[in-house]
């Protein structure tokens, strides 16, 4: 009890208003040179803010008043523009005792604190095609290698298909296929035989499935969490859900379509050859390096293959110990690439990040207020300028790109720019900041409201006791609101109607325990009646708790946001009010009447 | 204690006006169906504040004649709110925003205060998912009443909640009210709640069973329904004390919600009196169902 205590006092500290300050460039963390910065700019403006801490790679920012945070970040943003990204928020104000122990307040769901949820779907099909197209290729390559006589090959709903001159090619390539097959985790492919026609299929088995799915979920992730971050959101949930989805929450976001657009961009790459002297003056344009800003290039306007068609980037070392980036491009990038590279070898190549950004900028408003306003641009930056040594195809390397650090990023900005496969929105719900603040207020009253019924009635109707099932009522208010904070669990409108539902259900023991004891009063002396009256209670409470607990976790299994959000507090309810009906009231009527020879008893 | 109350006297036609509203409630289920909320039906929803009433009927013109031909426009809560609904339009994700802006366009400016898209995808798997939870929690119920008490309880229990779920469903049929995710869940919170009535009232039978050896089942249903009938008159009282208030104060999002808890407590204090003892009487229960009393159950009376 004193630990629902302890963890529920979280809840009891105000907010503070503070801001989040984050490097532009996701693949920069922040460090004690920007904290140092900040102070002194802040300094310098005659602001001082409260306290100024690094978490994780931002820098945590709190003040004493809303005005000292808005004309924080107005300054910071002006002072800084766009190297960092400002977030505003409003941290807990938890003391550190209670912080080290794993105390914080209440997370509140979307639905009470306002801002967009969406959830993604990644195109599976679309991922297998293109490992499909690879694999075509790759085998093509093979057989004529290894000069087996492959007569038709072709690709239809995810298969494979093969068909061969004779019975020799026939067989040579299914060992082969079935050699390839073999893996630690099991056969790769389902290959169907059919050697009256010299024809075989392929496809990815459930194993290959599974880690195909893996992979691009796990990089669409990715490349989510990097696009979150330009959004400068205090606290976005970026999770994969199921199999293949994945759920984006941005809480305080108000405008679901600029998230939508950051979220949902495609093609942040280009490639693109540099510009020569028979470039016509037109077909060119300069780009900065992301590097080194004095530098620029001027490149052809025409784009030899976007980011989308990037599936793979790592780094290696090249023959001579040099650190290099391994690219793979799906099939058609592959084409396009073979292409333009051909006619064009000693020619150089240029890599382009394309990045959609938001900048913040100080505006009069219609009321003649100045408000911040974001607007959103592209900017595209070079970050690899390479010669061509040969004609390339779907899989080539970037060499001479610096220390293997300086490689890791770049393999890091190319794969950020590509989804592993293509997306789209299936759920999308927006709760603005008013709507989540009525949800509040609507919520507690409820909750007062009820509670307050109740706790009217319970006198009424049974005194002395009454009083003792309203004291374990509001200690089992405080301990659900303890043990949810402890959880992390996060507090949603249908999470208070469980909350409410809780306080109406969980006098529902003591009212158990209660008539019993005048039922047993009938025939036994007071002390008799509350002993066995308990006791005897106690089975049908157990009973009656444990199957509304399967229930309420079914609930929570079968539901999402929202709804988990009840299912977890009635659970919790469930259990704590089992606790305090049994526990608590028994103590405070065993202070009243215990060990007292008491004559009659009003119930 | 005397037997205040002869309910079993009046079971019959409790039976009969069960069988009735319970078939009325399949018949709309069938014909009628549910009106599916935007969780199930998928679809796109948004909710717009205005500081003076706006003309629905003309939100509705200009909808219709900028090729949004299957929306729905009503107030929420207020007639300062206003709640639009647009079909699903081959999973389109952008309709929202168009809708809000249109209006804007055409003079309606308002607040925004929510917008919600649903892919018809995930609608049928929330359908799957929500059907199929339904099931298999009325199930493990079935098991854990049987496993306690006696198969008769389990079936007697299962077939009240089973009773309930499909009354609550038929009421949201034939009222045509919006049935989503919330409404879903108080379902499953009826179930639980309904449950609790039904295992105090089989859990007094049972003890009574034990004890009163020469009285007649019927009496004895009676004599243990009297017993149990402060208590639940007392619990329902105090649930449904909050669920008008949560009904009244709690906002439009969640009336829905209320509104099925609200009947749910209404009609499981109904069945757990009456479809639980009618399917005991009916399946006769008989001393020697309880006779040997399960080592568990025994177990749990020697705790303090």
């Amino acid at each position: 009890m004193v630990l629902g205590f302890t963890y529920a006092l979280p809840n009891l500290y105000p907010t503070q208003p503070s801001i989040q300050v984050a490097y532009t460039d996701s693949g920069k963390s922040a460090d004690q040179m920007l904290l140092n910065d900040l102070e002194e700019i802040l300094d310098d403006n005659n602001i001082n803010p409260q306290e100024i801490f690094l978490r994780e790679n931002k820098i945590v920012i709190k003040f004493n008043s809303l005005d000292d945070q808005l004309d924080s970040k107005t300054i910071l943003q002006n002072k800084l523009l766009d190297k960092v990204i400002i977030a505003l928020n409003l941290e807990p104000s938890t003391p550190d005792w209670l912080k080290n122990i794993g105390g914080q307040p209440l997370k509140l769901g979307l639905d009470l604190s306002g801002g967009v949820h969406f959830l993604l779907e990644v195109d599976i099909d679309t991922a297998q095609q293109g490992r499909l197209e690879l694999l075509l290729d790759t085998y093509r390559k093979n057989f004529k290698e290894e000069r087996i006589q492959l007569s038709k090959s072709s690709i239809a709903d995810l298969k494979l298909n093969f068909e061969f001159n004779d019975r020799d090619s026939y067989n040579k390539a299914l060992n082969k296929l079935r050699l390839d097959s073999q893996s630690i985790n099991g056969l790769q492919y389902i290959i169907t035989e059919r050697p009256s026609i010299n024809s075989l299929s392929l496809e990815y088995s459930d194993v290959a499935l599974r880690k195909i799915r893996d992979y691009a979920v796990g990089q669409n992730l990715m490349t989510l969490r990097n696009r979150v971050n330009e959004l400068g959101v205090s606290e976005p949930i970026v999770q994969r859900q199921g199999s293949n989805r994945i759920v984006v929450q941005l809480p305080g976001v108000q405008d679901p379509t600029a998230a939508k657009k950051i979220i949902g961009k495609t093609a942040n790459l280009e490639f693109r050859l540099e510009a020569n002297s028979r470039t016509s003056p037109l077909r060119k344009e300069e780009f900065v390096f992301k590097e080194n800003e004095l530098m620029t290039a001027s490149l052809e306007k025409a784009v030899v293959v976007s980011g989308d068609r990037v599936t793979n980037a790592n780094t290696g070392f090249d023959e001579s110990g040099f650190a290099q980036v391994n690219i793979t491009l799906d099939m058609e990038g592959g084409r396009a690439m073979q292409k333009a590279t051909s006619g064009n070898i000693g020619r150089k190549l240029a890599v382009l990040f394309v990045e959609q950004k938001s900048k913040s900028e100080l505006v009069t408003n219609d009321q003649g207020e100045s408000v911040i306003e974001q607007t959103t641009y592209i900017e595209k930056n070079i970050i690899s300028l390479a010669t061509i040594q040969a004609v390339l195809g779907t899989s080539f390397r970037i060499t001479g790109v610096g220390s293997p650090q300086e490689a890791s990023e770049l393999a890091l900005l190319l794969r950020a720019g590509a989804l592993a496969a293509p997306m789209k929105f299936v759920e999308e719900r927006t709760v603005g900041p008013s709507l989540g603040k009525e949800n509040i207020e609507l919520g507690m009253k409820s909750i007062m409201m009820g509670l307050a019924l109740v706790i009217i009635f319970m006198i009424f109707y049974y005194r002395v006791f009454g009083l003792a099932a309203n004291i374990s009522l509001l200690i089992n208010l405080v301990l659900i609101t303890g043990i949810m904070s402890l959880l992390g669990a996060t507090l949603t409108l249908p999470g208070i109607a469980g909350i409410v539902l809780t306080v109406g259900m969980a006098v529902d023991a003591n009212v158990l325990i209660f008539a019993r004891i005048r039922e047993e009063l009938k025939e036994k002396d007071p002390q008799t009646a509350i002993r066995d009256g308990f006791s005897r209670a106690f089975i049908t409470i157990f009973d009656a708790n444990v199957t509304t607990l399967i229930a309420a976790l079914i609930l929570y299994v079968i539901g999402t946001g929202p709804v988990k959000g009840f299912a977890i507090t009635l659970s919790i309810g469930i259990v704590t009010s089992m606790f305090t009906a049994i526990m608590c009231t028994r103590a405070m009527v065993n202070l009243v009447y215990g060990n007292k020879n008491v004559k009659e008893l009003k119930i | 204690m005397n037997i205040r109350f002869q309910f079993m006297k009046y079971r019959k036609i409790a039976g009969i006006a069960s069988i009735i509203i319970f078939s009325l409630s399949v018949l709309s289920l069938t014909f009628r169906g549910l009106s599916l909320g935007l969780d199930f039906s998928g679809g796109t929803l948004v909710e717009v504040t205005y500081e003076t009433p706006v003309d629905l009927e003309s939100i509705r013109t200009t909808l219709t004649d900028n090729g949004f031909e299957d929306s729905q426009v009503v107030n929420f809560g207020t007639n300062l709110d206003v709640l639009i609904k647009v079909a699903d339009q081959n999973g389109n994700s952008s309709i929202g925003e168009a809708v809000y802006n249109l209006l804007n366009e055409e003079g309606y400016k308002g607040e925004l205060k929510r917008v919600e898209f649903v892919g018809p995808q995930v609608g049928s798997e929330l359908r799957d998912q929500g059907g199929l939870g339904m099931l298999v929690a009325l199930f493990m119920i079935l098991i854990y009443v049987a496993f306690r008490f006696q198969y008769k309880f389990a079936l007697g229990a299962v077939t009240a909640l089973g009773h309930d779920v499909v009354i609550i469903l038929g009421l949201f049929s034939i009222f045509a009210w919006d049935f989503d995710l919330t409404v879903l869940a108080a379902l499953l919170a009826v179930i639980g709640y309904s449950l609790n009535d039904t295992i105090v009232v089989s859990d007094r039978i049972r003890e009574n069973f034990r004890i009163q050896r020469e009285m007649e089942p019927m009496q004895m249903i009676d004599l243990s329904l009297n017993q149990t009938l402060g208590r639940t008159v007392v619990t329902s009282l105090t649930t449904l004390l909050v669920l008008f208030a949560l009904f009244i104060f709690g906002g439009e999002m969640i009336k829905g919600f209320s509104l099925a808890l609200i009947l749910g407590v209404l009609v499981g204090t109904y069945s757990s009196i009456y479809v639980v003892a009618n399917m005991l009487m009916s399946l006769t229960l008989i001393q020697e169902d309880l006779a040997v009393p399960e080592p568990e159950g025994a177990e749990f009376e020697e705790l303090p």
